[in-house]
């Protein structure tokens, strides 16, 4: 009989060990499931792993990577703020496209003007776009006592709606050969989120979320709101004594996830993908829950956690093609990582003790 | 007496880092009310539970009537005839008696047979009680009795209490006493854990003595005197916290006709409070838990806010400020619940140390924590109160339950209070820390604050309180001088065992 063991102490080895053992294990479990597929499992990790870092056609692999990792990482941080405290925003997807209608309905109404200020004015329309979308479940928590999960999730759906009506109408090219989708902010100089480096994948929503692990971490570590946030999610009784007005919490964080939710959608519509589309979210929104969870909820682990996201992704999609192997079984892997890592997670709070059951002291 | 019930000889039980049990023996003759002495972490839980058979010892063994008896759970132990009555009830809110009593049996009866058979018990042994009232609706110690009564249904020969009467009233403590003799009187023997020595004085005929483990002392307690028992169960002499003669100052705290609803469908509404307290007065507030304590304190700290008039601090309303409001302005609480409430159990003490000690000690400016001050500060609380940890980056719930309870008091009174509300100030806390905690209470109350203290344990309240006032289902009695109260008028204050009214004073 396995028995486990509260520990005194949260264990600090396992608390940073846990993230490597878990990606062993997927990779030796992985390995397993692409092996009864009747794929080389050695060589099917090493393309997920390995190609897309240091393979032959790295040199367009590696821009992808922090191309796919900004947004994750962005929006994970926002979401991980909230998780702490037990504030569930479940809709960050929603928030992404609410902020990259904000953002791209800013440049689309200065088209064609060409002037420094409409990118600046776009960053800020996409952060209140999403901040404001994530007011509604927000407010209605805090005045009617709501669930923020249903509420939020649930206007996944309405701005996903909206996306299409925008892209069928109000927003669609002019000039676009009556085909669905807005005009191409690539080609609009002004609006561009172009790379700052030619070739790196380098762009400022990478900088942005470099910028927000740095913030988060502050906020978390140095500063009053964060303690109250860390605080709030331990012992939310021991925050109101602490004096932690939670409705201000619920407010904070949640509009701060909903506003890197939208820089992050914003960023993306100006630069990768260019235009509002119907199909423009792909996921990051849902991705990123996984991010943060992965990351612990710390702003460093975040950073990590998305780069391995992407890589699994970019990865994934070099094994679909090359190897053959189907996309569901790459879900299937990423699905196994975040599966391992909750689970050993248990070991940083818990001892597995190996012999006779007995009643606890 | 020819052959002793039930015999423990050299029971050993060791856990990772602590012995709990080191080589115990004793006796526990037929008939007979046993008590067992020590302080919090003696090892007495551990020893009835390896006679509940809820532990099994290392080494040792344990003989009932001369027959070896190993149990291997608690099933086999109510088997043979012993019975436990837990220091927290396990029982359903919304369930009644009966059912209650039905979901502990092996093989219950039907309803009607079973709700005849607890009448018939409670009618015998003076336990009046209705087994189709829902358990929600009784007193603590209506409670008490279910599971008395869940016991005594089981016929048994060996009862185990563990603090029984933390929870009762002074009269509900003479209907237990009652009981419990009655019991006796038929044969049944009695194992009696408490570290109220008076209790133990009046009803035990003899008393074994546990210290770190290990039986330290044995005695017949009507022939010993508490003190003498209260020291061989710290195994040093004891100071008995001085107080002081004081000179009560102006009106610091003053609350009139304040009333809250209760918070939650079990909680407790307070209706029309006046309370007053006084520079260098500490006011002791008494009643059985679940009349209003922690709606009381919460109104008091600030986490729960009301009309600003309601409550006035020096003559100005604060009724509407939150916990740090009322904190810059000197108002401080310490809570009951240590883990969870009053600290946060899996952060280090030194977050612990910045929950309350923000505002007064300046440990943030505009929004940035100083650590190093805050690190300072819990290190001086560690020192001051002598809270045994390995330093302040420990988590708080590696810490035992009286030394949390140490630094939590400890970090309230080290920000120097004008007024300090506490709750259960020594509950857990072994007789020396329980001690230095009254006597640096009383020494804050001699600076000149103002000290409203609800307890439970009336002894406390007596020794260190200049008022006395009880809480009854959320009423509060008017305070009366502690000089001269005897026990009958608290426990008519505190609303008798059958819901006496209230005496108005």
């Amino acid at each position: 009989m396995i028995r486990l063991e509260k520990r005194a102490e949260p264990s600090q080895a396992w608390s940073l060990a846990t993230p490597l053992v878990a990606v062993l294990a997927t990779m030796v479990v992985g390995g397993l499931l692409f092996g009864a597929l009747g794929t080389n499992p050695v060589e099917a990790i090493r393309t997920i792993f390995w190609e897309p870092l240091f393979g032959e056609f790295a040199f367009y692999y590696r821009p992808q990577l922090l191309v796919k990792g900004a947004p994750l990482v962005l929006i994970a941080i926002g979401l991980s703020l909230g998780f702490r405290a037990g504030i569930w925003n479940i809709g960050a997807e929603g928030q992404y496209i609410i902020g990259a209608l904000t953002g791209a309905g800013v440049a689309l109404a200065f088209y064609p003007l060409d002037a420094w200020f409409i990118f600046p004015l776009m960053v800020i329309a996409g952060a209140l776009g999403g901040c404001a979308w994530a007011m509604i479940p927000a407010i209605l928590k805090t005045r009617f006592g709501t669930n923020e999960i249903l509420v939020s999730l649930m206007l996944v759906y309405v701005a996903e709606q909206l996306l299409a009506s925008m892209s069928l109408g109000l927003m669609k090219n002019p000039e676009g050969f009556g085909f669905p989708g807005s005009r191409n902010l690539q080609q609009y100089d002004s609006a561009h989120n172009a790379e700052l480096f030619a070739g790196t994948g380098m762009h400022w929503g990478v900088v942005a979320a470099l910028i927000a692990v740095i913030f988060a971490y502050v906020l978390l570590n140095r500063h009053m709101l964060g303690y109250q946030i860390r605080l709030t999610g331990e012992a939310p009784r021991a925050a109101r004594f602490a004096g932690v007005k939670p409705a201000r919490l619920v407010l904070f964080c949640l509009g701060m996830s909903g506003a890197l939710a939208g820089l992050a959608g914003l960023f993306e519509v100006s630069g990768p993908a260019g235009q509002v589309s119907i199909d423009f979210n792909v996921g990051y929104g849902f991705t990123a829950i996984i991010v943060a969870f992965l990351g612990r909820l710390h702003p460093v682990g975040i950073l990590l956690a998305g780069g391995l996201m992407a890589l699994t992704y970019i990865g994934g999609e070099i094994a679909q093609s090359q190897l053959g192997l189907p996309a569901a079984a790459i879900q299937a892997f990423q699905g196994m990582l975040l599966f391992f890592l909750l689970a050993l997670d248990l070991l940083t709070n818990f001892r597995p003790r190996i012999g006779q059951t007995r009643e606890a002291v | 007496m020819s052959q002793p019930l039930l015999t423990l000889d050299g029971l050993t039980k060791a856990y990772p880092g602590v012995v709990a049990n080191d080589t115990v023996s004793f006796e526990i003759a037929e008939g007979e009310v046993h008590a067992l002495l020590g302080e919090n972490g003696a090892g007495k839980s551990t020893l009835v539970k390896m006679i509940y058979g809820l532990v099994k010892p290392d080494s040792g063994q344990m003989h009932l009537r001369g027959a070896p008896f190993q149990p291997a759970e608690p099933r086999a132990a109510r088997a043979d005839g012993i019975a436990m009555v837990f220091q927290h009830f396990s029982l359903f809110d919304a369930l009644n008696v009966a059912e209650n009593v039905a979901l502990g049996m092996e093989t219950p009866p039907p309803m009607r047979d079973l709700a005849h058979q607890i009448r018939t018990v409670s009618e015998t042994y003076g336990l009046p009680l209705d087994p189709y009232r829902t358990v929600g609706d009784l007193s603590a110690g209506e409670r008490q009795r279910v599971e008395i009564i869940r016991c005594l249904l089981q016929d048994p020969k060996l009862l185990i209490m563990d603090e029984p009467t933390s929870v009762l009233t002074p009269q509900e403590v003479e209907i237990l006493f009652q009981t419990l003799e009655k019991l006796r009187s038929e044969g049944t023997s009695i194992l009696y854990i408490s570290h109220k020595l008076e209790e133990i004085r009046t009803l035990c005929d003899h008393a074994t003595i546990l210290r770190l483990g290990k039986v330290v002392g044995e005695c017949v307690p009507r022939d010993t005197t508490a003190r003498e028992m209260a020291e061989m169960m710290v195994g040093t002499a004891l100071k008995t916290p001085e107080r002081a003669g004081r000179d009560l100052g102006e009106v610091t705290l003053d609350i009139s006709g304040l009333s809250v609803p209760a918070p939650s469908d079990f909680g407790t509404a307070l209706k029309n409070l006046h309370l007053r307290v006084r520079a260098g007065e500490i006011l002791g507030i008494g009643g059985v838990a679940g009349n209003g304590q922690d709606e009381l304190l919460s109104v008091l700290s600030g986490e729960v806010t009301v009309e600003a008039d309601a409550i006035t601090l020096r003559g100005q309303p604060i009724g509407r400020l939150g916990p740090n409001a009322r904190r810059d302005l000197g108002v401080l609480a310490a809570p009951e619940e240590r883990l969870g409430h009053a600290a946060a159990p899996d952060m280090s003490l030194t977050e612990n140390a910045l929950l309350t000690g923000a505002v007064r000690r300046g440990l943030a400016k505009s929004g940035l924590i100083n650590w190093a001050a805050t690190r300072s500060f819990a290190q001086e609380i560690i020192a001051a109160f002598d809270v045994r940890t390995p330093g302040p980056g420990n988590a708080a719930r590696s810490l035992s339950g009286g030394n949390l309870q140490k630094f939590v008091v400890g970090r309230e009174i080290l920000q120097e209070p004008d007024v300090l509300v506490i709750n259960q100030p020594t509950w857990g806390v072994d007789a020396a820390a329980a001690a230095a905690i009254r006597q640096a209470l009383l020494d804050l109350a001699a600076q000149g604050a103002a000290i409203i203290c609800i307890s439970q344990d009336l002894d406390e309240l007596m020794e260190i309180s200049d008022h006395f006032a009880a809480l009854n289902e959320g009423r509060l009695s008017s305070a009366r001088p502690t000089d001269g109260l005897s026990v009958d008028e608290i426990g008519l204050m505190m609303g008798g065992a059958h819901g006496m009214e209230v005496a108005h004073v």
